[in-house]
């Protein structure tokens, strides 16, 4: 039976709601969310990440070549985030992020030409070349974008939880936003209504850092998490280099999300390698340095290759077969990309109304579009 | 016929659309317990529950937002906006996600979703609570804008835009939702995109949109009455989809327009439709097409002219004779 939505009284913010949940404990790959993993599922985890990393890079030297318009942001860096994450989800979660895309797209389990054809701007795109990097959509993977406005996602992702509660399904909605979100008044009044009506929804804060060129200690006051103490709502922070210290992390609050219909924020602490977009300079904010320090040190891909050897579950030889398979298919997926066609003029028009894409349905008189 | 207050014939819509399927919520401030800020909910917790009657905090971006994610996985979220005033804190939430999402998405996704609620001016609540955002929100592609002048418009107009796939603003008036009129006792629906004529002339058409139908027809009577002058009254009902068709029909028939809106005259529908009307009915024309809006200002305060500066009876009247003198 759905479940009907009351004001829950809910205690003030105690150590025991900050977390428990979800709290991650050294030794991760023993954790009960990781314990269980086949060593082919493993494989295919380092797999998904690799394939996130040679996408991007794919991708970067597509727009260098004048291929993609626009803004192309990438996740390089912050693979074990979203596979992490998207690697826990049932049949009944869902996910939806902002600008920062490419990454949760294939993690959701999107295939890698489409998603390079949309940023070529191809009618083979998800979107059919209409939306663009930071618009991709796969509603049949409960991947619901994509969304181009700094925390303007957030209140999309607590209706997904809402019309989860409403249906009386059991799953959870991951809404992910960045650091630069966590400051937008949509953003807040998101978490005031997944606390008071006890909606099933993981806030993640993927903080990297940089809200585009600002540091995080010159844009937020505080712990970014911890607002959430505010909504009397849980929370919790972890490291997301580690694949295997996000997925123990996640995995406490999305269970407790599907099961007792309770939201969380948690702040994942992540880097990009890359500027905020390819067209940032990236000269001007951050020292060289602290990229390369990170890139040798918590490289997650890295890190979890180190793991799988150390484990014995994958060896050189196969880490780079994996390697060169995820180059290879990128590549392939912009020969797709460069291949295929562009939309044609005369679908300007198309999938802007339910209603003029279905005539035959179509209720309405009048016209719906202008000269 | 009953006849019925407007807000009784748009809550009859809501409830009737309520009972038919259990996919429609209604979600707004004070909609509940309170019965709605103009009672247009009142008794709708009483029957369907908290369930489906859902009080939200003062929270337009986040529950509008939320409504809209909802509408993705097939809930059909009817809001209300206390006042459509309120639009501009939500601004985001509608025009880039419910009006776009369709968009950028290649078609994979539609968004069901009524925002509803008063647009109008005349009250003295001031500059504020007194926005008539139509024209913003039909300027962009992917919403469709209702804005109904009678009771058995705004019913069967309601039940048309709740099982709409797209989201439908829907936009009522605080001045009408005590007018009566005469709704039948069975099912209807009206669809959008059909304008009414509510009355017939041969001299003049007068084309508007909700409150000030009303007014034209009170002008278009005394027109009559004093001036010996015909006035045709055509109501459009709905903004976007447009009935142009029922627009240049009329034009061929009096040969003069006049366009009456509750709006700020810049960029405002009858801008557009002027352009539309000379574009695809010149040659019908025996005078420019005329405009009578809301005097250019923020909305005043000081009642009497407040009255002024909208829309009224002698202003749509001066202008008509101006047009024909």
């Amino acid at each position: 039976m759905p479940i009907a939505l009351t004001v829950s009284k809910k205690p003030s913010a105690t150590a025991e709601n900050r977390g428990e949940a979800g709290a991650a404990k050294p030794g991760f790959a023993g954790a009960p969310a990781n314990s269980g993993l086949t060593a082919e599922r493993k494989i295919g985890l380092f797999r998904l990440m690799m394939r996130i990393r040679r996408f991007e890079e794919r991708s970067l030297r597509a727009y260098q070549a004048k291929k993609i318009g626009g803004f192309l942001h990438l996740y390089i860096g912050q693979e074990a985030l979203a596979v992490g994450c998207c690697s826990l989800m049932g049949k009944d979660d869902h996910v939806i992020t902002a600008y920062r895309d490419h990454g949760h797209a294939l993690a959701v389990g999107m295939e890698m030409n489409p998603l390079m054809a949309e940023l070529y701007g191809k009618a083979t795109g998800c979107s059919k070349g209409k939306g663009g990097s930071m618009h991709f959509f796969d509603p049949a993977r409960n991947y619901w974008g994509g969304h181009g406005v700094v925390g303007g996602q957030v209140p999309l992702g607590v209706g997904l939880a809402y019309g989860l509660k409403y249906k009386g399904l059991k799953g959870a909605c991951m809404t992910f936003m960045g650091d630069g979100a966590v400051n937008q008044g949509a953003v807040h009044e998101s978490y005031n209504l997944a606390a008071l009506w006890d909606l099933p929804v993981v806030f993640v804060i993927e903080n990297n850092g940089y809200s585009m060129g600002t540091s995080q200690a010159r844009s937020s006051a505080g712990e970014l998490a911890r607002r959430a103490e505010g909504y009397g709502m849980a929370w919790g922070a972890c490291e997301g280099h580690d694949l295997y210290e996000v997925r123990a992390f996640m995995s406490g609050y999305l269970e407790r999300a599907r099961e007792q219909s309770k939201p969380a924020v948690v702040e994942v602490r992540t880097y990009r390698y890359r500027g905020h977009s390819v067209a940032d300079p990236d000269n001007t904010y951050r020292a060289k340095a602290e990229i390369e320090e990170y890139r040798k040190t918590k490289d997650p891909i890295q890190v979890f290759q180190n793991l799988l050897l150390a484990e014995k579950v994958l060896d050189e030889a196969l880490a780079e077969r994996i390697d060169s398979e995820a180059r290879a298919e990128a590549e392939s997926s912009a020969e797709f990309a460069e291949a295929s066609p562009f939309p044609d003029v005369s679908d300007i028009q198309k999938d802007v109304y339910w209603e003029a894409d279905n005539p035959s349905e179509r209720k309405s008189g009048g016209r719906l579009f202008f000269d | 016929m009953p006849a019925i207050q407007y807000r009784e014939a748009i809550r009859q819509a809501m409830a009737e659309e309520l009972t038919r399927d259990p996919n429609v919520v209604i979600l707004g401030e004070e909609v509940a317990q309170f019965h709605g800020a103009y009672k247009v909910t009142e008794g709708l917790l009483e029957k369907f529950g908290p369930r489906r009657i859902v009080d939200t905090p003062i929270s337009e971006a986040g529950f509008i937002g939320m409504g809209i994610g909802a509408s993705m996985l097939g809930v059909r979220p009817v809001i209300e906006l206390m006042f459509w005033s309120f639009y501009s804190v939500a601004f985001d939430q509608i025009l880039n996600n419910a009006a776009n999402v369709r968009y950028m998405s290649g078609g994979q996704i539609h968004c069901p979703i009524v925002i509803r609620g008063p647009a109008n001016g005349g009250t003295n609540v001031g500059a504020t609570h007194s926005h008539t955002p139509e024209n913003v929100l039909a300027h962009h592609p992917g919403v469709k804008v209702v804005v109904p002048s009678t009771p058995y418009d705004a019913k069967g107009l309601m039940k048309s835009a709740i099982r709409d796939n797209d989201p439908v603003m829907f936009l009522e008036n605080t001045i009408l939702y005590g007018d009566r009129g005469e709704v039948p006792e069975e099912e209807y629906l009206i669809p959008l995109g059909k304008a009414d004529i509510k009355r017939e002339g041969t001299d003049l058409t007068i084309v508007s949109y909700g409150r000030p139908v009303i007014q034209s027809l009170a002008a278009a009577h005394l027109l009559q009455q004093e001036h010996n002058i015909s006035v045709e009254v055509l109501d459009l009902r709905s903004i976007r989809p447009l009935d142009m068709d029922a627009v240049l029909e009329s034009v061929r028939k009096t040969h003069r327009v006049l366009v009456v809106e509750e709006q700020k005259p810049f960029c405002g529908v009858g801008a557009q439709l002027a352009y539309m009307i000379q574009s695809e009915a010149f040659d019908e024309l025996d005078a420019p097409v005329a405009r009578l809006c809301t005097v250019d200002a923020p909305s005043i305060y000081s009642p009497p002219v407040e009255a002024e500066q909208l829309p009224n009876p002698q202003r749509i009247l001066r202008a008509a004779i101006g047009m024909l003198g």
